[in-house]
This record gives C-alpha cells, sequence and structure tokens, in this order.
C-alpha cells in the first residue's frame, strides 16, 4: 500500500491536519461493574461474551472504515472501554491483524490497551504483550483503599501498584491514571504525598483527572441528594495547581490539561485527537473521524453491545451518526481539542478548517488578561491560568 | 323622523320580526366579520321619557358580568344559544383579567309591568384608576348606576370609590344585592353597612342571584323606576359626547356617543370640536350588543356611528359632536386631552423581531390612542420603542397585548415619568428617558409631576398604608374616615408610584385598600441621575432619575441583584452606581476560577462541540458591555426589581 503518497494527494485544504497521523480505536464495552462515576458505554455482563462472533463483527466495521478512509498508515491503535483487559489475547491479536489486513501500519505504531489493575488481569499482559500491545494504561484512580472502595473500585490500592510492577515488566511503556479531588477532605497535602508515592512507580506517563460529576451515573444522584460533597472551585484549583507544580518537579509535566509525561513520552493516540486527526472508531459506542471526499465525518456507532452486533452482521458497520461536519463545526472541535495541549493550536490551521481567522480582538483581550499566550511559530495556548479556565476561554474564541 | 316607515326589523334571538327582513346593508350577514343589522325605529315610540342609561358599580368578583350577562338574556337581547359568559367583555386580555378596559354599551328593550317598552342602555366602563378620566366620561353619559354588592361580603374598599364617583356625576344609584343565593349571605347585616359605610338608603335594596337568575326582572323594574330619564331637546342643534371609539378593520374608527340634544343621522356632517375636524356620518346605529344601524339617535341615547374616520388618534374621548352646519355654540365641559404620564421603554428580545414589533404597536395604537410610542436605540438592549401609557396598568395591558396577540417576546425597561427640566439657557425640556438627560451642568432645576392620591383602606392597614406614603416622599393631606374606612389622601411624586407603589399597597392591606390618583402638578425636587456601570461601563437601559435621598438605597439594591445575575467571567467586574462621577455603592463578581473539562477524548468531541454551540447561541443572546456579557434575562430581571 501506498498510504503517504495517497495522504500527500489530498488537498491541504480539505484536511489540514494531515500531519497528525491516523488513529484507530477499538472500543470493548463490557465490565464487571460499572463505577459510580464513569458515563463511558460500559455494559455489566455476567457472562463473558461470545468473543469470536465480536471479532467477526470488529473485522467487519474494521474493512468498511477502511473503504472509507482507504490508503491511511495506522500510527496509532487504543482498546478502550469497558474494560478491554477483560478481552482474551487471542481477540486482540485477530483485532489488531484486521486493521494491519485492511491498513498499513507504521513500524512505529503505538498500540494501546487500558487495563484494570487487578492480580487477574495483570495475568493477562504477557498475552496481550504477545499480541502486539506495546503500552497499558492503568485505571489505578487512587493509592487509599478508603477512597478506592468509594470510588467502586474492585481491587485495593497494593494490588494495583502490584499489577503497575507487573506492567513495568512486560511494557517499556506505561501510564496509570488517578482520579483527585476526590472529596473536600482531600487537602493539598494528602494529595502531595500520594502523587509523589504514584510518582515513584511511575515510568513515562501519568493521567491525572479531577473527578467530574457526569450526567447520568451514580456519582450524579448521589451528588443531587446532597451524599456527595466534591471540594469547591476554589479547592479544586488549589489542587490542579498542586498537581502541575509537583509533576513538573518530578520531571513528568503537564503536556494536556489532565496528561503528564517526560517529553517525547505523550500519548501518541491521544495526541491524534487533540492535534484533530484522523481516527477511526470500531466497537459498540465508539467515535470517529475520517476525511472523505465529502469533507470530514463525524462518524459514531450504536452503543448497545447486542444491538451493534447484529447492525454489524446484517449491514457490515453499526453507524448511527455520519455527519458531515461543516467549517464552523471543525473550527469548533479544533479549539476544543487543540487547545487542551500546552503547545497549544495554530492559527492557520484554524484558519483553513473554520475558513474564518480567530477573532483578533478576542485573542488580543485574552493575551492581554495572560490567559492565552503566543508561542513560536505563531501558535496560540492557553497559559496555566488559562489552562484553569479552558472551557469558559474556548467558547469565547469561538464566538 | 318617518313614521310611516316599515319597522325593518331583525332581532337576534331569532323571534319573529314584525315584517320579512328587507335586504339592506349588512341584515343578517356577516360584513367582513362584524354582524351588522339593520334597524329602523319607529322614534315617535320611543320617548325620551322611556330611556335609562345606567352603569354598573361592583367590586371585581361582585357579580358585575354575571348581571349584565342576565339582563342581556331576561330582556331577550340575545338568544340562549348565542350567549357566553361575559359576553361584554370581548377581548381575551379581559376575560382573564376581570377588568374592562374600553367602554362597552348594550341596549336592551325592556317591556315593563307598566305596559311601556323602554330602551335601557347599558354602559360598562374601564375599571382602573389609570382610566379615571375615561370612567369619568363614560359616567357623564348615563343618568344613574346598579351598585351590586356581595350579599356575603358586603361593601369592598374598591368599590366606595366608584360610587363616590357615580355619585359625583349626579347618578341615581339602585342598590342590588347579589348572591342571595348563598348559605352565608346576610342581606339584612350588608344593607346596614352600604348604609353606614355610603351613606345611601338600602331599605329597596334588590336582592337578586345573577348566577342563578333570580329576581332579575326586580332589577330591571327598579332600574324603569328609580333611575331618571335623560333630558334633551330633539330640535336643538346636534350636541353629543364622544364616550369612546375603537378601530374596526372592516368599519374603519367606531365611535360611542351620547346624544344630549339634537338628532345625529346618517348622510349629516358633523364636526368635533375639540379635534377640530369634520366629517360625514356613515352609519349610525346601536348595539344589542351586536351593532344594528337604525336611521337615527335622538337625545338620551347612546349609541355609534361610523364616518370614514382612519384613526382613534383622530377621536378624543369627551369631545363634542355637533352639526357642522348648525353647531352649538359652547363645547360640553370636562374635556380633557389625553397625556400619557408613564413612559417606558420596549424592545424585542430577539432583535430580529424589530420589525414586527413596530408593526404591532402600530395595529395598537389604532384602537388606543393614549399609548403612544417613539423609536429608541439602547447599547443594552437593541432598537426599541420608548412607549408612553396612562399609567401602570395601561402599560401592562399593552405589553401583554404586544406579547401575546403578536407573539412577540419583549423587554420592559423600568417605567419612568415625564420630567421637566429647567436649562440654564432658560429653555425648558421635558424629559422621557432618564438615558437622555443633558450634562447635569446646564441644569437649573428638575421638575416633576406629583399625584393627589385618594385610599380608602380597613383600619387595621393603615399603619402601614401611611408609613408606606411617607417612605416615598408623601405629603399627607387628608386622613379621615367614611364609615369604618379610612380616607387617606395624599400628594405624592409620581416616580414614587410608577415603581411598585400600587403593588405594594395591595400587598400590605392584603388587597383590601384601594387607589385612585390624579395627577396635580409639577414641583421642583432634589433629583438626581443614577448610573449603573458594570465594569466602568454605564449601562443605559439601568440608569434612573431618583430623589438624592433614595439613591443609595435604590443604587445598593440594583448592584446586589445584578451581582446575582451576571454570571461569573474569566476576570473579576466591579458593579457600581453613580451619580456623576461618584461612586455610592459597588458590588464585586468574583472572577471564574475553575472552568475545565477533565476529560476531553476522541469520543467526547461531539457532545463537547454540541455544549460550545449551545454556549455560542447563548452568548449571542448576550448583550456586550466592554468585555463583559449580560444575558438579556439579568436585565429583565434587574429591571423587575422591586424595592
Amino acid at each position: 500500500m501506498n498510504a503517504p503518497a495517497a495522504l500527500s494527494e489530498r488537498p491541504s485544504a480539505l484536511h489540514p491536519t494531515a500531519d497528525a497521523g491516523f488513529a484507530v480505536y477499538v472500543h470493548w464495552p463490557f465490565c464487571l461493574a460499572k463505577c459510580p462515576y464513569c458515563d463511558f458505554n460500559s455494559h455489566v455482563r455476567l457472562q463473558p461474551p461470545d468473543q469470536a462472533r465480536y471479532i467477526a463483527a470488529f473485522r467487519r466495521e474494521i474493512a468498511h472504515r477502511a473503504a472509507l478512509a482507504p490508503g491511511r498508515t495506522v500510527s496509532s491503535i487504543f482498546f478502550g472501554g469497558g474494560t478491554p483487559s477483560l478481552m482474551e489475547g487471542r481477540t486482540v491479536e485477530a483485532i489488531l491483524d484486521a486493521i494491519g489486513e485492511y491498513w498499513a501500519v507504521d513500524p512505529n505504531c503505538e498500540v494501546s490497551l487500558e487495563a484494570n489493575p487487578t492480580s487477574v488481569e495483570a495475568g493477562r499482559f504477557s498475552d496481550f504483550r504477545a499480541a502486539g500491545v506495546n503500552r497499558v494504561s492503568l485505571g489505578v484512580q487512587a493509592l487509599n483503599d478508603a477512597d478506592l472502595k468509594s470510588l467502586g473500585r474492585m481491587h485495593s490500592a497494593e494490588e494495583a501498584l502490584a499489577a503497575v510492577e507487573i506492567a513495568r515488566r512486560h511494557f517499556e511503556r506505561y501510564s496509570f491514571d488517578l482520579i483527585y479531588a476526590r472529596s473536600p477532605a482531600q487537602t493539598p497535602a494528602l494529595w502531595r504525598a500520594e502523587l509523589e508515592l504514584a510518582i515513584s512507580h511511575a515510568a513515562e506517563h501519568l493521567s491525572l483527572y479531577q473527578l467530574t460529576i457526569e450526567p447520568g451515573t451514580a456519582f450524579e444522584r448521589l451528588f443531587r441528594a446532597g451524599k456527595l460533597a466534591i471540594p469547591d472551585h476554589e479547592a479544586g484549583a488549589a489542587l490542579y495547581e498542586t498537581t502541575q507544580e509537583i509533576t513538573a518537579k518530578h520531571g513528568l509535566p503537564v503536556y494536556e490539561i489532565s496528561n503528564h509525561a517526560r517529553p517525547g513520552a505523550e500519548c501518541r493516540h491521544n495526541l491524534v485527537y487533540w492535534h484533530y486527526g484522523e481516527y477511526a472508531g470500531v466497537g459498540p459506542g465508539a467515535h470517529g473521524r475520517l476525511v472523505t471526499a465529502e469533507g470530514r465525518m463525524a462518524h459514531s456507532t450504536e452503543k448497545r453491545p447486542e444491538i451493534w452486533l447484529e447492525r454489524v452482521e446484517a449491514e457490515g458497520h453499526a453507524l448511527v451518526e455520519d455527519e458531515r461536519l461543516n467549517e464552523e463545526a471543525q473550527g469548533d472541535e479544533y479549539l476544543l481539542m487543540g487547545l487542551r495541549l500546552v503547545e497549544g493550536i495554530d492559527p492557520a490551521v484554524f484558519r483553513a478548517l473554520a475558513g474564518r481567522e480567530l477573532n483578533k480582538s478576542r485573542v488580543g483581550s485574552l493575551i492581554e488578561q495572560r490567559l492565552l499566550m503566543e508561542r513560536t511559530g505563531g501558535r496560540l495556548a492557553a497559559t496555566p491560568d488559562g489552562a484553569l479556565l479552558l472551557d469558559a476561554l474556548v467558547a469565547d474564541l469561538a464566538a | 323622523m318617518d313614521p310611516g316607515s316599515p319597522l325593518r326589523c331583525v332581532r337576534d334571538d331569532g323571534a319573529a320580526p314584525q315584517k320579512a327582513p328587507l335586504p339592506c346593508l349588512g341584515t343578517g350577514q356577516a360584513l367582513g366579520g362584524t354582524q351588522l343589522h339593520c334597524y329602523g325605529a319607529r322614534m315617535s315610540t320611543r320617548s325620551i321619557d322611556n330611556i335609562r342609561n345606567f352603569s354598573i358599580v361592583a367590586h371585581i368578583d361582585h357579580g358585575k358580568s354575571t348581571l349584565a350577562d342576565r339582563l342581556i338574556q331576561q330582556t331577550g337581547t340575545v338568544a340562549a344559544r348565542d350567549m357566553s359568559d361575559q359576553i361584554l367583555d370581548s377581548m381575551d386580555i379581559e376575560k382573564e383579567r376581570g377588568i374592562t378596559i374600553k367602554a362597552q354599551t348594550v341596549r336592551l328593550d325592556y317591556l315593563a309591568k307598566d305596559g311601556k317598552t323602554y330602551i335601557l342602555n347599558l354602559m360598562d366602563t374601564p375599571g382602573h384608576v389609570d382610566f379615571a378620566y375615561e370612567v369619568s366620561r363614560s359616567l357623564a353619559a348615563c343618568e344613574g348606576s346598579l351598585l351590586v354588592v356581595d350579599a356575603s361580603q358586603g361593601v369592598e374598599a374598591q368599590t366606595l370609590a366608584n360610587v363616590y364617583q357615580a355619585l359625583d356625576a349626579n347618578h341615581e344609584i339602585v342598590t342590588v344585592l347579589n348572591k342571595i343565593d348563598l348559605p352565608a349571605a346576610e342581606p339584612e347585616r350588608i344593607k346596614e353597612q352600604i348604609e353606614d359605610v355610603i351613606g345611601l338608603d338600602a331599605s329597596e335594596a334588590v336582592p337578586i342571584s345573577a348566577k342563578t337568575g333570580l329576581n332579575i326582572e326586580g332589577v330591571l323594574e327598579a332600574i324603569v323606576t328609580k333611575l331618571p330619564a335623560p333630558k334633551g331637546d330633539p330640535d336643538a342643534p346636534l350636541k353629543a359626547m364622544l364616550v369612546d371609539s375603537w378601530y374596526d378593520a372592516y368599519l374603519g374608527v367606531v365611535v360611542l356617543v351620547r346624544i344630549i340634544d339634537g338628532v345625529l343621522k346618517k348622510n349629516m356632517t358633523i364636526r368635533m370640536m375639540r379635534a377640530n375636524a369634520s366629517y360625514g356620518v356613515d352609519r349610525v346605529g346601536v348595539f344589542k350588543p351586536k351593532m344594528q344601524e337604525v336611521k337615527e339617535l335622538g337625545p338620551g341615547e347612546v349609541g355609534f356611528f361610523t364616518a370614514s374616520i382612519k384613526e382613534v388618534a383622530d377621536t378624543a374621548v369627551g369631545d363634542t359632536i355637533t352639526d357642522e352646519k348648525k353647531p352649538v355654540a359652547e363645547p360640553l365641559p370636562g374635556f380633557k386631552p389625553v397625556v400619557p404620564v408613564v413612559f417606558c421603554g420596549i424592545f424585542p428580545v430577539d432583535a430580529a423581531d424589530f420589525e414586527d414589533l413596530r408593526g404591532a404597536m402600530s395595529k395598537l395604537r389604532l384602537n388606543d390612542a393614549s399609548f403612544s410610542y417613539e423609536m429608541e436605540t439602547s447599547a443594552a438592549l437593541g432598537f426599541g420603542f420608548r412607549c408612553g401609557f396612562l399609567g401602570l396598568l395601561h402599560l401592562e395591558i399593552i405589553q401583554e397585548r404586544l406579547e401575546r396577540e403578536f407573539n412577540l417576546n419583549l423587554i420592559s425597561t423600568a417605567p419612568s415619568v415625564v420630567y421637566r427640566l429647567r436649562l440654564r439657557d432658560g429653555n425648558t425640556l421635558e424629559l422621557h428617558n432618564p438615558a437622555d438627560m443633558p450634562d447635569v451642568m446646564k441644569i437649573e432645576a428638575i421638575e416633576e409631576p406629583w399625584i393627589r392620591a385618594t385610599i380608602f383602606t380597613p383600619d387595621e392597614y393603615l399603619g402601614s398604608v401611611l408609613k408606606l406614603c411617607q417612605d416615598r416622599r408623601g405629603l399627607q393631606i387628608d386622613l379621615g374616615y367614611v364609615g369604618s374606612r379610612a380616607k387617606v389622601v395624599y400628594d405624592l411624586p409620581l416616580n414614587e408610584v410608577v415603581f411598585d407603589f400600587y403593588d405594594r399597597l395591595k400587598s400590605i392591606s392584603k388587597g383590601y385598600a384601594s387607589f385612585d390618583y390624579q395627577i396635580t402638578d409639577y414641583r421642583e425636587g432634589d433629583l438626581v441621575r443614577m448610573s449603573i456601570l458594570v465594569n466602568a461601563e454605564p449601562v443605559d437601559a439601568l440608569s434612573m432619575l431618583v430623589h438624592r435621598t433614595r439613591a443609595e438605597a435604590r443604587g445598593r439594591a440594583m448592584c446586589e441583584k445584578l451581582k446575582e445575575l451576571i454570571p461569573p467571567h474569566m476576570f473579576q467586574i466591579p458593579v457600581q452606581a453613580a451619580i456623576g462621577g461618584k461612586i455610592i455603592a459597588r458590588e464585586t463578581i468574583r472572577a471564574l476560577r475553575k472552568d475545565v473539562t477533565a476529560k476531553c477524548y476522541g469520543g467526547d468531541a461531539t457532545r463537547k462541540r454540541k455544549l460550545l454551540e449551545k454556549q455560542k447561541e447563548g452568548k449571542k443572546k448576550m448583550r456586550q458591555f466592554g468585555k463583559v456579557e449580560i444575558p438579556q434575562e439579568a436585565f429583565i430581571a434587574a429591571l423587575k426589581m422591586d424595592d
């Protein structure tokens, strides 16, 4: 296949972010239990699903997307969920094989898989490694058993750290997630200690999320009922600032709102999203952005796994959303995604996508307020203060 | 008069006409939606002695409209199948609010026990203080009134003021005790109360139930026997009073008149003495309650005419109508030109509705000349209109009609009065909009309109009522008792009243206090313009003229309110009230501290974009003041603020 040639033939006006890479996202929607904070498309199944049948369906969806976006070279693959660490190694392998059949795969392709840090799942790490996974991302979430319990996690802090050690043995690249601002009792001092412990077990990458009450979750019901307290904005901001300070001190500076890495060790897959590159999403409830002859298309699939399966078997895909994004929508998405990065956005790319310039007076005013700054090469990025107000800042710039 | 002419009568009740109806204009067919019937009366049988003109005075809910319905039914004026509740209140807004804005009239033919047929004209009057002048003209068109009192609740304060108005118009009063069928009815006690409180002889009060129709005949007989017939000379030159007028899409302006002397006929040329205009009369008729044409209207009669008058604004309530060829020397007394006393800005919420709003206003004005408007622009609210009204209720009615009948979404600024500025250069300026105030250095003095307010209140609320008047810079003129009710007379600056005085009065007296006012004069006042600054930018729509002693409290309240209403921005926002360069109140809206989504990956892009689109949509509805975006709801809420 001659993917790079095909890419370069497309006019850059149609695809101004062609150099951001091409990613494939695989959604495995099953979990053993639903975590009370999680609003991802996950479904609890007591019996393991018929993985052979799912493999066949994934192959068909991959074939369908490859027909829409032929000739690409895959720069990253990500197994997300749900709980992909519940997959059998051969299922992972079969899906990776299918991707390799329909697209060229870059020899340095990053292949990540999300895993729960339980001993059972850690036992599969070698299978995953053998299947072709070269990076795992572990949902550690907290290093305090009481908090893990209230977060609905099925592992202890000790078990999680043991899983991290197993990951370290199997993968040169791994990351893990922590959730902070979990309760008003979590002071900056307590968080600092927890974070420093985490960093001592980290390699090159950490994802550190402030707890968000998402609509439709158990936490939302508790929160509305007054049974769950979270830190106010002031306390949340203080914890955020503590996070920036400590990770920077330990050589894992922030590169995206909630992601920290040694320089060069950023998650390549997620960078495709934030650089507003192309990505194919396969599996129940997966989202994609593909640049076809029609333009930049927003895709998403049927969320319910069994219906997804039936639809793919009947029609070859289960897209429920297949919408061309107009210039304004592309400009909005570029700002939403790109300004999350410390490196910021390229105003020329915005212009190419949105068909208009950024509003100069708004940019000027935000720079004057020290919420936005100019970087080398004319890029625009949120300052650390601006990052804390990013949603308001993006709304201001997009208006 | 033409006694020999055939009676061409089509009765609305479907009763057999005396002769087969002959075709004439609009007979039996809809004339562009308005039922117009031809009706030629033999005037000789309709002697002035057989006419009774009356209005009904009643507290809201005491059954005025139901009684009117029964009178219409009992006299066979409208067939049962055509009756609807509150038949006189034709506009929706009146039905819902239980108030009558325009004068309405209905002519009832009643065969009395004495064997004679009487023409009874029921004149329904607008029932609110904003329309005091219109009420006075309607009352001047009648010789008597029915006082309708709920037989269990007795006389309410609001009724008192209306009874006194009727007595001032030299009316004979027939007292009617309604709701006599209710178990709680205490007719004897209520009669005593009427005698005690109003000083009327209630011994011959007519006990009825308008709801069940009990003794409606008794009311009709009392009207015939107790109320005087009008007086007038059919051979004198035409002299008629313009009681009201309104716009009909098919007939043009319809003028309601009471003939004093002479005769009004089709094809004659009439002259409106105050408006100084002449018109050829196209149609003359009466309301039964649908319009029916008649050949002529004689002394004592109430009816309508049309004369190709284009706009209601060309007619003036209280004007004298006379014969162009044979005019009377003197117009009728008591005329007052209509002058708007309360002003406010009305703006469309969506700027795209501006032209629709302009169209709606011109349509409403067709029918309501007391409402005026001119274009206004505001940095806060965009393009809109500065509008003048007779009072606060009038303002509310117009606003509601604009929103309801024309489906417009509107913002109104705080009501203000007309200030008179005496400038140093010797000129005088009438200020309708605080935003237009000239530099204070040019102003010698500011004068504001004062009113004389008469309030009737039950004794138990007197203290609160006095305090309210005192707080609003009132000067006590009189305090006395009428029966068991206190009568409070105060001089008050109108600008203290337009804000929320009436609402406050109602709330502190649980609705029992009545309020009546008239504008008396302009007086100099220590008035200052208070500006509101958001992030150091003045917000024109929120500036107001206030008395210096009240400025600080008003300013503080406004700043506190805005602090709640303006969402936090990425920076801190001072909200200040200022007089000239001096800050008199300040609040600070703290900057946003944290507003960032923790997780945003490929699967989140669509949802986040849709959120952003909504935010952008919301921002379009905000008004930009410097760097600050103020949601329109904030203006609406701030302008609604009470003290």
